[in-house]
């Protein structure tokens, strides 16, 4: 039993871990592009990545395990090619999670980097740097920590998400149950006390999370 | 459509070494829409002075020069290089365009040192001597390792100068670069920049209000208005009738009374004048009280080299 909740929390945290640096690198081409695009797809797109935040995960998790089901086009396709199939799997897991949590990590990028002066950038270019060269050298730098809150947030959502994991991930042991499906898990078996171990676990993690965040945007703010 | 050329003399290497301007594009006014509309040929080594009401153009005309913003239609032909020439499609990214610009908001990096900021600024492979050389000229050496926060705005602003001025660019544009600061700062910037105006031999775009600061820097003035450049001169000429330029500012730094006859010594920027006075008239001053006085051509004597 011990060694079960010890690894049901590992894979918890992994997918957490593996959910956050990719939402790292996805998340900050996407809050730049959101930051300096005058297009029209931008308000598209901006729906698109803040819809987890107003949709019932459920409803994201329907979605990903109809796409995902060998039984669609899209899913049969990938087992045929890739031979992936990502109902029920990790990996899955991990895409659901990466989706789920996308405005969390790109909303604070995004605000930080409109919430700097467009001097930096035009004085950079007219240093004859290239935008990667601004973006690497001068933007990023200087919005620090709005980079921890996205990387803290996209993190902390991902280990206390739901929905999404129980529609596409089910609750396969060192696979694809992670901590917030066992709590639900334990309770339904009355195991009330392994249920209360799980629980305290994300309870402390949330609150040490979260209070490193506002500590760090309050240091900021000085 | 034609041009005058400003230079004088015939040789074709004059041609080189001109600024040529033909820029057309849409400002937005709180009344609508205006054409921001400038031909123009600068020689090189000027300093012009661009001044006019604000949502004149101003910023607006450096930003086309730069390429930070784009022009609708026109030509930038800067020395032998053509910047921009929307006939033939060429428009070089900002990057490319070989210029120094200095903000009024001084854009100093603040992830950045001073150095840093200098560094950041060079070429790949360029020799790093620029950066010592150009914090020598500004006077900074002593802040290098400070990060701008900590900077005053003056010498924000000297850093800003001479970053903008670490890839030797041909055009030095400055927007309103001391409108921020206090007189007596603003005289001292006002001397860095001529002096790297000089040293550098740079064609320099400055946006000021300023008259005072435009007689001392600039030799050609263009007065733009709803994009329009509606006058243009030396800048004595453009303010013969508005600017009182033979007042002097200064403060008093010593009061000698010798019998009736009382000799005030007066510092104006770095300079001090002694100027002879009266008992009388001068009965109400002290030291350190701040005079604006006339400077008159009483008598003078050409200096010649």
């Amino acid at each position: 039993m011990n060694e079960a909740f010890w690894q049901t929390l590992l894979l918890t945290f992994q997918l957490a871990a593996i959910t956050t640096v990719l939402l790292f690198f996805i998340g900050i081409p996407l809050a730049y592009f959101l930051a300096n695009t005058n297009s029209r797809i931008k308000p598209i797109l901006e729906t698109l990545v803040s819809m987890p935040l107003v949709l019932p995960p459920t409803v994201l998790g329907f979605y990903l395990l109809l796409a995902f089901s060998p039984e669609n086009t899209f899913g049969s396709w990938l087992e045929n090619t890739f031979g992936l199939r990502l109902v029920f799997s990790f990996t899955g897991l991990v895409i659901g999670s990466v989706i789920y949590s996308l405005p969390f990590m790109v909303h604070p990028i995004q605000a930080g980097l409109e919430n700097l002066p467009q001097s930096y950038t035009d004085a950079s270019y007219t240093l004859g740097k290239s935008k990667w060269e601004t973006l690497l050298n001068v933007l990023l730098p200087n919005i620090k920590p709005a980079l921890l809150t996205g990387i803290v947030l996209s993190f902390a959502h991902t280990v206390g998400e739901f929905g999404v994991v129980l529609m596409i991930g089910g609750n396969i042991p060192g696979e694809t149950k992670v901590a917030s499906i066992a709590i639900y898990d334990e309770v339904e078996g009355l195991n009330y006390a392994l249920a209360n171990q799980y629980a305290f676990v994300l309870f402390a993690f949330s609150f040490v999370v979260l209070m490193v965040v506002y500590s760090i945007n309050r240091q900021g703010n000085k | 459509m034609m041009f005058i050329c400003l230079v004088h003399g015939t040789s074709i290497f004059n041609f080189y070494n001109m600024t040529e301007l033909r820029i057309k594009k849409e400002l937005n006014f709180a009344g609508g829409k205006k054409m921001l509309h400038i031909e123009t040929r600068i020689e090189e080594g000027t300093c012009v002075a661009i001044m006019g009401p604000s949502g004149s153009g101003k910023t607006t005309l450096l930003r086309l020069i730069s390429g930070l913003t784009d022009a609708a239609a026109g030509k930038i032909i800067v020395g032998k290089n053509t910047w921009l020439d929307t006939e033939k499609k060429i428009n070089w990214p900002t990057q490319k365009r070989n210029i120094g610009y200095v903000f009024q908001n001084y854009a100093l990096f603040p992830n950045m040192t001073i150095q840093q900021n200098l560094e950041y600024a060079l070429v790949r492979n360029q020799d790093k001597s620029i950066v010592n050389e150009l914090i020598e000229v500004v006077g900074l050496q002593s802040l290098i390792n400070k990060y701008p926060i900590t900077l005053s705005g003056g010498q924000q602003q000297r850093v800003a100068l001479a970053r903008a001025l670490i890839r030797k660019p041909q055009i030095l544009l400055l927007d309103e670069p001391l409108s921020a600061l206090d007189e007596e700062m603003r005289s001292d910037l006002q001397d860095y920049i001529l002096k790297l105006h000089e040293a550098y031999h740079l064609t320099t775009l400055l946006v000021s209000h300023d008259k005072k600061e435009i007689m001392k820097m600039a030799q050609q003035v263009y007065v733009l208005k709803e994009g329009k450049i509606v006058n243009t001169g030396p800048p004595a000429t453009i303010f013969k009738n508005t600017l009182q330029f033979h007042q002097l500012t200064g403060i008093i730094r010593k009061i000698e009374t010798q019998e009736e006859v009382v000799i005030l010594q007066i510092q104006i920027g770095d300079n001090y004048i002694s100027i002879p006075s009266t008992k009388i008239d001068t009965a109400n001053l002290k030291v350190s009280d701040k005079l604006v006085f006339n400077a008159s051509l009483e008598s003078w004597k050409k200096i010649t080299k």
